[in-house]
């Protein structure tokens, strides 16, 4: 889900109260496609986040919705290594539960 | 702003007693030693002092009560490390209108060794959206700001080695410098690898360090102890404080507004300067603002840190004191650019004296290219 201005239509991300864009508080939930490209990335060799748990190396991704706003997340099932993720490669969300209350949006190449 | 050009002088600056490791330094001590060494710089007393301007942990309430002084006129804006950049500007108006007679502009920060700190920052949009995916710290931040730009611009992983292997040369000429050897792009290149694009050399040290700048207004600077450096121009912005929320990424808005504003009130352009302070948290940082502030094309940046340009003996000197890379980084070091911009006024900087620098830029980030501080330095009016 992505919130959008009802107003100007625009979709941005973080949620909040208001259109960062035309400032209108007519603001709504669409469904996102969950497609996207890859802004950027890092390749993280240690973790920088005592919490995370996941070992290194793994990838850092920022990536642009199809609906317009970028976001961060993990890209997945791809070696991570510089000469194989590119910037503009399309991706797709994965869905990951962590707990029944937390399920996280990652993102792996598209098919 | 214009009228207000060269209206205030910088009159005294200095670090701490120290600056590096010091566990047995306290963060507010570092403050004090640094705005005592700053105000005797100056050769005015600590009692002259009416204007207290600090960013970070410590209000300047707290400073004045150390201090022992009741300030008529405070400011604690904190928007990054850039923000006692932005206080040059915000003091360069309350003296104007008089608020107040004698400001200081102070950092102390134990950023190594946590001496009398205490942990805590603002995490409420970064701790959703960002923490669990992994993110923590500035690399996992502006090396989003990196990579795209390699990929929008050809920049290379050479290229950012430059960077840090110039302002080595640098630093190699500061008594003060942590790192005083010469490197190559070789010995960034093989450096231990962190966070892609980024290896050990391409990001700032870690130190305890405090800093502090003394200004007055013009009239009344010309009775101090050493030669006024004007304050020709002053700049600052904000854009955004998540990096997922910065529009032109990797170019900056904040750093392009900041320098517009300092170089319409200064009445100068790109040409005129001859010694730039740039604030490099990474290598990747002084292209990326000499392009959002106009000095060259997108991508084009980088080219100033080859030999001849930027480095020693070069035409443009950029970031002469060693930077954040290889001087000092407690954390937010906007402090420590401005300190150096106005020695090198001066013409107090020994082997790395940039000869008859009549104009100093100095520009700094806070957080991710989120903040920009600009302010232009003279010792001419
Ligand atoms: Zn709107």
């Amino acid at each position: 889900m992505l919130p959008k201005c009802g107003d100007c239509g625009t979709a941005f991300f973080y949620p909040r109260i208001l259109c960062p864009h035309c400032h209108s508080r007519n603001v709504g939930w669409i469904q996102a496609s969950g497609k996207g490209k890859l802004y950027s990335f890092e390749i993280a060799y240690r973790t920088f986040n005592p919490a995370f748990k996941v070992e290194a190396p793994f990838i850092l991704a920022m990536v642009e919705l199809e609906e317009g706003p970028r976001m961060m997340s993990n890209l997945i099932n791809i070696e991570p290594d510089p000469s194989v993720v590119k910037c503009d490669m399309a991706v797709e969300v994965v869905f990951e539960k962590q707990t029944d209350e937390v399920t996280l949006a990652l993102f792996q190449p598209a098919r | 702003m214009k009228e207000l050009s060269n209206s205030v002088a910088i009159v005294g600056v200095d670090e701490s007693d120290e600056i590096g490791t010091l566990p047995n330094v306290s963060q507010l001590s570092l403050h004090l030693q640094a705005i005592h060494n700053a105000v005797m710089d100056a050769g005015l007393k600590i009692s002259d002092v009416d204007g207290i301007f600090t960013a970070g942990q410590h209000s300047p309430a707290l400073l004045g009560e150390a201090l022992g002084i009741t300030p008529r006129y405070v400011d604690g804006t904190t928007v990054g490390g850039c923000s006692f950049i932005i206080m040059v500007g915000h003091a360069l108006v309350a003296l104007h209108h008089g608020l107040c007679d004698v400001a200081v502009v102070s950092h102390g920060e134990s950023g190594k060794s946590g001496t009398g700190v205490t942990r805590s920052r603002d995490t409420s949009l970064s701790g959703q959206f960002e923490t669990p995916y992994g993110f923590g710290g500035a690399a996992t931040n502006f090396g989003m700001i990196t990579t795209r730009h390699m990929h929008d611009y050809g920049t290379t992983l050479e290229d950012w080695a430059q960077v840090a292997v110039s302002t080595r040369a640098w630093a190699c000429l500061n008594p003060k410098a942590k790192f005083r050897e010469p490197i190559t792009v070789q010995d960034v290149l093989d450096s231990r690898a962190l966070i892609y694009p980024f290896n050990l050399l391409n990001i700032c040290l870690v130190t305890d360090a405090g800093g502090a700048v003394v200004l007055t207004r013009a009239d009344r600077a010309k009775d101090c102890a050493k030669k006024p450096i004007y304050v020709r121009g002053a700049g600052e912005a904000t854009e955004h404080t998540l990096v997922t929320n910065m529009r032109d990424l990797p170019l900056s808005r904040s750093t392009k507004n900041s320098g517009h504003k300092a170089f319409e009130m200064a009445g100068v352009t790109h040409s005129d300067f001859d010694h730039i302070m740039l604030y490099d948290a990474f290598t990747s940082g002084p292209p990326i603002m000499l392009e959002s502030l106009g000095f060259c094309a997108p991508g084009e940046g980088v080219s100033f840190f080859q030999d001849g340009n930027s480095t020693p003996g070069g035409s443009l000197p950029i970031n002469t004191n060693g930077g954040g890379l290889s001087y000092t980084h407690s954390g937010m070091y906007g402090i420590f650019p401005i300190i150096e911009a106005v020695r090198q006024q001066r013409g107090e900087c020994g082997d790395r004296q940039v000869p008859g620098a009549k104009l100093s830029l100095v520009n700094g980030m806070g957080g991710m290219l989120s903040a920009a501080g600009t302010i232009i330095l003279s010792h001419e009016t």
